[in-house]
């Protein structure tokens, strides 16, 4: 089997290990590259000002793909990974200094499902907002 | 003005084929922070079952962003693109992208409605390796905010 997680061990309201995952501008400079989303909100502080944004923010497709590797880092296999959906509800700002700003992610078992899946509900959170809403993955287990 | 709700169900032609390879996925698992071996190491994707390197879960999106900038661009459509922010993002996987994988997109809009004058464009591409197997459908909300003072 492609993950090494049981259902049968599996409860609901368990906890996954959380992450911390540090996010700064040369972060963001390396994203847009390997994403081909040049959008200058993301690297241009000016850009980002005139725009009406407090500073340069993270693309909202890199803080699900940080929210989600607490769950294939669970996993093993990322390929169990069956549904995964978020909704942005607020910008990953990150300011030009050494430390950035930093995505803190948790997430647990919402649901046990038909077929040896679970629903796993995320959180994640970045200086101390909510920046992800109705994030959830539904996940193949062995 | 608002976007014409008579554009839902609008489909737009395959995309041409994006050819995925391994040192792109290892650029995105890079950028990405992410070291889980499924995504460089060939042996340790096969130790899983997967035929080939794997793409972390996000990845369709590189492929589904450019083909949805059809609807984006659609001159009929009239969006205005300065005004657009990425509401959400849902994946349902048949299974994960793949080295070696030439992927098309064939996107439609799924529905168009007004919200306190904002207009939300939900935008569905679907995923298809050439030989015709489904990959993942990705489904994307786009939000125009109202322009101020309307």
């Amino acid at each position: 089997m492609p993950t090494a997680i049981s259902y049968d061990e599996v409860e609901v309201g368990q906890e996954l290990p959380a992450g911390v995952f540090p996010v700064r501008r040369a972060t963001l400079v390396q994203y847009a590259g390997a994403s081909g989303d040049f959008n200058p909100i993301h690297w241009n502080e000016r850009f980002a000002k005139a725009v009406g944004l407090p500073d340069v923010i993270a693309h909202g497709m890199f803080t699900m793909a940080e929210a989600i590797r607490v769950v294939t880092d669970w996993l093993g296999d990322p390929g169990a990974v069956v549904e995964y959906g978020v909704r942005f509800t607020k910008p990953v700002v990150v300011p030009d200094d050494e430390t950035g700003a930093t995505i803190e992610v948790t997430a647990k078992i919402a649901a046990k499902l038909d077929d040896r899946r679970a629903r796993v509900d995320l959180t994640a959170v970045s200086a101390g907002q909510k920046v992800l809403g109705m994030s959830r993955a539904v996940v193949q287990l062995a | 003005m608002a976007l014409d709700p008579a554009f839902i169900g609008r489909s737009y032609p395959p995309t041409p084929a994006y050819e995925v390879g391994r040192e792109k996925i290892r650029e995105f698992a890079e950028a990405v922070g992410d070291a889980n071996p499924a995504f460089t190491d060939p042996a340790a994707a096969k130790a899983l079952g997967h035929p080939d390197v794997i793409a972390p879960p996000t990845f369709p999106f590189v492929i589904t962003y450019r083909a949805a900038a059809q609807v984006v661009m659609d001159p009929e459509l009239a969006l205005d693109f300065a005004r657009v922010v990425h509401g959400d993002q849902k994946f349902a996987y048949t299974r994960p992208v793949r080295a070696g994988d030439r992927l098309t997109v064939s996107v439609t809009i799924d529905n168009i409605k007004s919200l306190a004058g904002n207009d939300i464009l939900t935008v569905r591409g679907e995923v298809h390796e050439e030989s015709g197997e489904h990959v993942v459908t990705s489904v994307m909300t786009l939000v125009s905010r109202a322009p101020e003072g309307e």
